[in-house]
């Protein structure tokens, strides 16, 4: 029997397994919203926004490893659909994005609500395609799948005009796609690894420095075996926060700009670098010129374009970080050589050093809320085991420190882009993909008011997020920027105007609760988690001149970081504040 | 150092214009750059002349690579190579200088193509090096117009680049 286009595209949805599409209608989409309302195995999630529906994609996929799919309308549609493309790019996420395109005669003309989505959107996804022929479009859905969500994953856009949902062709879904085009590397090179053991079992002052590869791979059970085999100290970045348990005394704090003392002097000083599934990210590395002088570097990716990119290594193997740490492990395991237990008692005991500096002190007396507090008691009361959506800012930064994430998937945040607007959204994605889990979304002021309309979609679907509102009446990051490198002069850096937010969330049919006493932190925390059936707005009345520490200044290097002048010894040279 | 890259590519609409935004967004510079169907209606064929530092050229590479409609590629300048370029050159040729620009085409065997009393079409093939040197011997303010195909590569000896 022949299908329509539209009833093949959710038919082949749910053949893929798509359980909630995120999206938006209009005049282009319409055919596809008529054969969604004919069926019930694909459940569609009314955003408020194309963004919002984006990011929340976005959210289910980095929660549950599965792709998120949105399915926005043409023209406006698209353009509002771009910033969470960039955003899953930019964090190799996986994703698929349906684009409704004016009908195919109209192509070109300047049609209403046309634009040209395939250009728009071509530096930002991992590929797009433009279906021609309603024949093609099982086929193109199943490679858009099968590019996503394979080596290194992203997002990928199809772009379907009117007239191919309303053309009729036979609905055949390929099983199994095989593209000569597209063929990304699994397998390591087995002499490439045969070097990078040796090298890594002759070090005296190792690291291993893991990201968001890891976390894609589903691996992080894999580098917890490594690192504990090894006994080298182990950091994360940003995304790839939880690949390794935040509490294991092995773990010393993510690296990088807001990185710990510890694992930024770590990552300078060590003679053997290990990177797994990370890319040498400018957030990370700080100055180039100054990364890591003495070490001798492997560096595992499955992207060969991420070798030698920014940093260049010496031992790079390129392949699924999941199947060489496999190979790694066994052959450390068989091997005669073992790592140099003296050498790393050594090291291990200036690491500890460097920890005492305390890094991370805040005023705990403080009579204003610290924000650091509030993620301390968050931690606590969810006893480290939510899921937590970030916006971007200082709040992120403290997050990222302060909540020990032990498990992979936890951690949900815009890092290459820095996209503010996405953690609410985001935070619905994650609550769809766990309905039954805890899910707390921190954010700021500046942040909140960039995808607040998404209130309104928690309340349709009843998602019960708390979210943590860390109100500094400040775009805080900007004005620590301006703070330290433009002798304050805080241009356009303060939140005027503000709305009650407590009403705002009200108004939306949440509940609403400002917080001004250190003391009614965790109370409020404890009433918000502990009631699963509605969302909580907890709006943090926070320390407004609070920054946050370590720092690494642009053009850096990792030993030249600036410490709170709460860290012990943070003396006068390192401090800038 | 100059690089040549030969590119087979799906040839599906759009692929010219990945390759271009590749270059722009990453801030590589392209010198000149061919695009043709192949033997094969679904491939077509890109050639491609870039410069830049062997860490820049590794990174284009790798990075035309990851594009997810490349098929195969190679840089042509690593191996023993042959490399052409077409150009259509009309100059001014008046009096004494027509015998001049005859005798250099001669010189450099290209070929007139077109002659009116005040000018000729000239067609000359080469190396890139070898365009430039006509052009060079031409006195310059005689050029009307120069039309230049970019260059086309291909490995010497019996292997070519194919699927
Ligand atoms: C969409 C977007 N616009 C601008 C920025 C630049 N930016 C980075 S952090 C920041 C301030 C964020 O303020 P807020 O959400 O209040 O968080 P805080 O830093 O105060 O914790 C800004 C404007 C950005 N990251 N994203």
């Amino acid at each position: 029997m022949e299908l329509s286009g539209a009833d093949i595209l959710v038919k082949a949805l749910a053949d893929e397994g798509v359980e909630f599409l995120f999206g938006y209608p209009g005049g282009a989409a319409l055919h596809i919203y008529d054969a969604l309302y004919r069926q019930d195995k694909v459940k569609h999630i009314l955003a408020r926004h194309e963004q919002g529906a984006g990011h929340a994609a976005d959210g289910f996929a980095r929660s549950s490893g599965k792709p998120g799919v949105v399915l926005v309308t043409s023209g406006p549609g698209v353009t509002n659909v771009v910033t969470p493309v960039a955003t899953a790019h930019m964090d190799s996420i996986p994703m698929v994005i349906i684009t409704a395109q004016v009908s195919s005669h109209l192509i070109g003309d300047d049609a209403f609500q046309e634009v040209d989505s395939i250009g728009i959107t071509r530096p930002c996804v991992k590929h797009n395609f433009l279906v021609k022929d309603v024949r093609d479009l099982a086929t193109t859905i199943k490679k858009a799948f099968y590019v996503a969500t394979s080596g290194r994953p992203g997002p990928v856009v199809i772009d379907i005009p009117k007239d191919i949902t309303a053309d009729k062709a036979e609905y055949i879904y390929p099983k199994s796609i095989n593209m000569r085009s597209y063929q990304p590397v699994i397998e390591g090179h087995p002499g490439q690894i045969r070097k990078a053991i040796q090298v890594l079992l002759s070090a005296k002052r190792p690291v291993i420095y893991s990201g968001g590869g890891i976390i894609a791979s589903n691996c992080s059970d894999k580098l917890r075996e490594l690192v504990r085999l090894l006994g080298y100290p182990c950091t994360n970045t940003l995304m790839g926060l939880g690949a390794y348990p935040a509490t294991d005394p092995l773990f010393i704090g993510m690296l990088g700009m807001h990185g710990t003392y510890e694992a930024n002097l770590t990552m300078h000083e060590c003679d053997v670098m290990l990177c797994l599934g990370a890319r040498f990210d400018d957030r990370v590395t700080g100055d180039t010129n100054k990364f890591s002088p003495y070490a001798k570097i492997i560096h595992v990716d499955i992207d060969p374009s991420s070798i030698s990119k920014t940093i260049s290594v010496d031992i790079p193997v390129v392949g699924s970080v999941d199947v060489i740490l496999d190979e790694m492990i066994r052959q450390i395991k068989k091997s005669d050589r073992k790592p140099d237990t003296e050498a790393l008692q050594k090291w291990w005991v200036q690491i500890d050093g460097w920890r005492k500096i305390d890094c991370m002190a805040y005023d705990r007396n403080s009579e204003i809320i610290k924000p650091q507090f509030v993620i301390e008691k968050l931690y606590e009361v969810t006893q480290g085991d939510a899921f937590v959506s970030s916006d971007v800012g200082q709040h992120q930064m403290f997050a990222a420190q302060h909540y020990k994430f032990d498990k992979p998937r936890r951690w949900i945040n815009s890092g290459g882009l820095g996209t503010m607007g996405f953690g609410l959204p985001a935070a619905m994605g994650v609550q769809f993909a766990h309905p039954d889990a805890t899910v707390a979304c921190v954010t700021g002021e500046g942040s909140i008011q960039m995808c607040l309309q998404e209130l309104s979609t928690c309340k349709q679907y009843d998602l019960p997020l708390t979210i943590v509102n860390l109100n500094n009446r400040y775009l805080g990051m900007v004005r620590q920027w301006q703070e330290f490198f433009y002798d304050r002069r805080y241009s356009n850096s303060y939140m005027d105007a503000l709305p009650d937010l407590v009403k705002l969330a009200e108004g939306y049919g949440h509940i609403g609760i400002k917080i001004e006493e250190p003391s009614d932190v965790e109370g409020a925390l404890k009433e918000a988690l502990s009631d699963k059936s509605r969302l909580y707005f907890l709006d943090f009345i926070t320390d407004q001149t609070e920054n946050v520490y370590p720092m690494i200044g642009a053009g850096k290097g990792h030993h030249e970081m600036h410490l709170s002048p709460r860290s012990a010894g943070g003396d006068e040279e390192r401090e800038l504040a | 150092m100059r690089h040549i890259i030969s590119i087979l590519m799906e040839n599906e609409s759009g692929a010219l214009s990945r390759v271009a935004g590749l270059f722009s967004a990453r801030g590589y510079n392209i010198e000149s750059l061919t695009v043709a169907p192949t033997e094969d209606a679904s491939l077509s064929r890109m050639t491609l002349v870039t410069s830049g530092s062997d860490r820049v050229v590794e990174q284009i590479t790798k990075q035309l690579n990851k594009l997810i409609d490349v098929v195969k590629l190679i840089d042509l300048v690593e191996n023993e190579h042959i490399e052409r370029e077409i150009s259509l050159i009309k100059v001014r040729a008046t009096g004494s200088g027509r015998d001049e620009i005859t005798r250099l085409v001669e010189v450099f065997r290209a070929r007139i193509l077109d002659v009116t009393d005040t000018s000729y079409t000239i067609e000359l093939t080469g190396s890139y090096g070898k365009i430039d040197a006509f052009l060079k011997a031409v006195p310059n303010d005689s050029i009307i117009e120069v039309v230049r195909s970019g260059v086309l590569g291909i490995a010497r000896g019996e292997k070519g680049l194919r699927l």
